[in-house]
């Protein structure tokens, strides 16, 4: 951290990334291409550069590109020509389980484009939580990151991984992840990205394979004029008793967000329910594409999707206990960006609010 | 402290409410009574300064302060509430954090007035997010207790609530109107609208009105006017003022 400028340091506060690392069991740190520290103090739990994982465990080859095809896009492609590998690989151990999340945060600087290839294993009864800050350089004016996760949940373990995107308008980020889960695994996903930044482009996939497996994606997303989010998730019931959720909250007050979501029920007794729910401050385009595609009698879909503005009765009901109307505004803006997850430690609801709260003074 | 003159308001540029001439003193209880849509709620609106009740002639004087044209909030800091007879519910907005926003109480004291009407388990829960309509009667009177307004509206604190949340909501109310205290020092007026009358069961009131079609067509003592248009109707009323 004492190599960068507090510009910077401030920049990386607002994803998450605690210094300090009072309430972090681990930490992963990478500056454009250059690791600048991986260090783990929970047992059981290891934490190792991508190319030092592959070295230390042949099997780490079963996971390498096999959540995400090396092949699926021009992205993916671009990543797995790569000579040298960087990014993250965290093995949770069978039955370990550590409520202290761990910090991944990868910085753009100095490079045109940062890649990164990510792996995290959490086996058998195992539980971890990974935060990811992900930051540009208040100086970097263009540059692009690309990120491939591949997260494996294995029998009745949990794995949370919440995701922090604080860029600029000249960046573009293509991050690129997928998860298996299986019998009995829990996976939450949450995604917050408050500020501006010139494209995020993904869809994050789920297979749930074993049966019991949850899988839930929850996203706030805020679209500032020039920023243009095409995000979404996907989940496939993949096995009998299978759920998942996904909700998003998306604002605009400018730009432009394209809310995606698809569930595929494919077995018995699976149900699934995608919420997505928009908020034009300004003009701007919220546009909402939620879909959900069963194959057989046995599985249970909905969804909902609502895109308008802040109903004026609200407002005038909050002003009618005091409030101004700016703070009876954001006070309603707050509520509806208010999404509670069940399962994730207090920790890390707590830095998804302050993300939350740091943007909100802007609206 | 209240004192509104020859005032006309419209909605969507049809004139609701004409003539309104109304005068509440301190420590006054009044109670509006009238058909439905005959305008109570809309006169409490245009006082309350909502957005769509656009006020043509006449003004609203309180405190001595000419309000008519001043926004919600700098109503509400000059000590003016309202119980909503419908409630909007806001998700993510958690009924506690609205009372700490809009006060200067601590928590504690919040927490024992939220005992006080039963709500303390409401505090955690997005406001009128699945109340029932007793629940929600009691928020806003809990929201009435933290805020402490020296004039209160009610816009029918009976509809909606069973007989057991009755005895609360009227000792409550009569709380709020500070109907314990002497009349001689009692500071805080209000006005209800009421249908059933259910509430005088719980307080006295100053003094009664109906509205009809806009307009107030009666003053008199409230339960006298009560007993007429449980017996005769609001007809009755109609053709009083015409004769």
């Amino acid at each position: 951290m004492e190599h960068l400028s507090p510009e910077d340091q401030e920049r990386l506060a607002l994803t998450g990334l605690e210094v300090g690392m009072q309430n972090r069991c681990g930490s992963f740190f990478q500056i454009d291409q250059n690791v600048v520290q991986t260090t783990c103090g929970a047992e059981g739990i290891e934490m190792l550069p991508i190319k030092a994982a592959l070295e230390k465990y042949d099997w780490m080859r079963d996971y390498y590109w096999n959540a995400v095809p090396a092949d699926a896009d021009k992205y993916t492609k671009y990543v797995a020509k790569q000579e040298t590998p960087q990014g993250l690989v965290v093995i949770a151990h069978p039955g370990v389980k550590v409520a202290m999340p761990l910090q991944a945060c990868l910085f753009l600087r100095d490079g045109p484009v940062q890649h990164v290839h990510n792996i995290f294993i959490a086996r058998e009864e195992s539980e971890i939580h990974i935060i990811s800050g992900c930051a540009s350089s208040w100086q970097k004016k263009h540059g692009a990151h690309i990120g491939v996760t591949e997260i494996y949940v294995g029998k009745g373990a949990r794995v949370t991984s919440t995701m922090i995107h604080n860029w600029n308008s000249g960046i573009s980020v293509f991050p690129r992840s997928a998860t298996i889960v299986e019998e009995g695994g829990i996976y939450l996903s949450n995604y917050v990205c408050m500020q501006p930044v010139n494209r995020v482009i993904m869809y994050p996939m789920a297979r749930l394979v074993g049966k019991n497996a949850v899988a839930r994606f929850s996203s706030i997303v805020v679209a500032t004029p020039g920023s243009f989010l095409d995000l979404g998730s996907r989940a496939i019931l993949g096995a009998e008793q299978t759920s998942t959720e996904l909700i998003s909250r998306a604002i605009t007050t400018g730009g432009t967000v394209i809310s995606r979501g698809h569930i595929l029920g494919e077995k018995e007794n699976t149900r699934g329910h995608i919420e997505c729910k928009g908020l034009i401050l300004k003009d701007g385009t919220i546009h909402a594409i939620p879909e959900i595609e069963g194959t057989l009698t046995g599985t249970e879909l909905s969804h909902e999707a609502a895109v308008g503005k802040i109903a004026r009765h609200e407002i005038e009901y909050l002003m009618a206990r005091g409030l101004s109307e700016d703070d009876a505004t954001a006070t309603i803006i707050r509520g509806f960006l208010d999404v509670k997850i069940g399962g994730l430690p207090e920790v890390l609801q707590r830095q998804i609010d302050d993300a939350i709260d740091k943007a909100e003074s802007g609206f | 402290m209240l004192d509104i003159s020859d005032l006309h308001v419209s909605v969507d540029g049809t004139e609701m409410l004409r003539d309104i001439n109304l005068r509440i003193g301190q420590g006054e209880t009044h109670v509006l009574m009238g058909p439905n849509g005959s305008g109570k709620s809309t006169l409490l609106k245009a006082v309350m300064g909502f957005g769509g009740y656009r006020i043509t002639a006449g003004s609203i004087v309180f405190k001595g302060r000419d309000i008519t044209h001043i926004p919600i909030h700098e109503r509400v800091h000059l000590g003016i509430g309202m119980m909503f007879q419908h409630p909007p519910a806001i998700s993510g907005l958690k009924l506690g954090k609205l009372l700490i926003a809009t006060s200067h109480m601590g928590e504690d004291s919040i927490e024992a007035l939220a005992q006080s009407v039963n709500m303390e388990q409401f505090l955690a829960r997005d406001i009128n997010v699945g109340f029932s309509g007793g629940e929600m009667k009691r928020s806003e009177v809990l929201q009435l207790k933290v805020q402490q307004p020296d004039f209160v509206m009610l816009d029918e604190p009976e509809s909606g609530v069973d007989l057991e949340n009755m005895n609360l909501m009227g000792r409550e109310i009569a709380g709020l109107l500070e109907k314990d205290v002497h009349i001689i020092n009692r500071r805080r007026s209000g006005l209800i609208i009421t249908h059933t009358g259910y509430i005088l069961d719980y307080l006295e009131a100053d003094q009664g009105h109906v509205m009809i079609s806009g307009q107030i067509r009666c003053h008199g003592n409230a339960r006298e006017i009560l007993r007429v248009v449980k017996e005769r109707g609001y007809g009755e009323c109609l053709r009083c003022k015409q004769t």
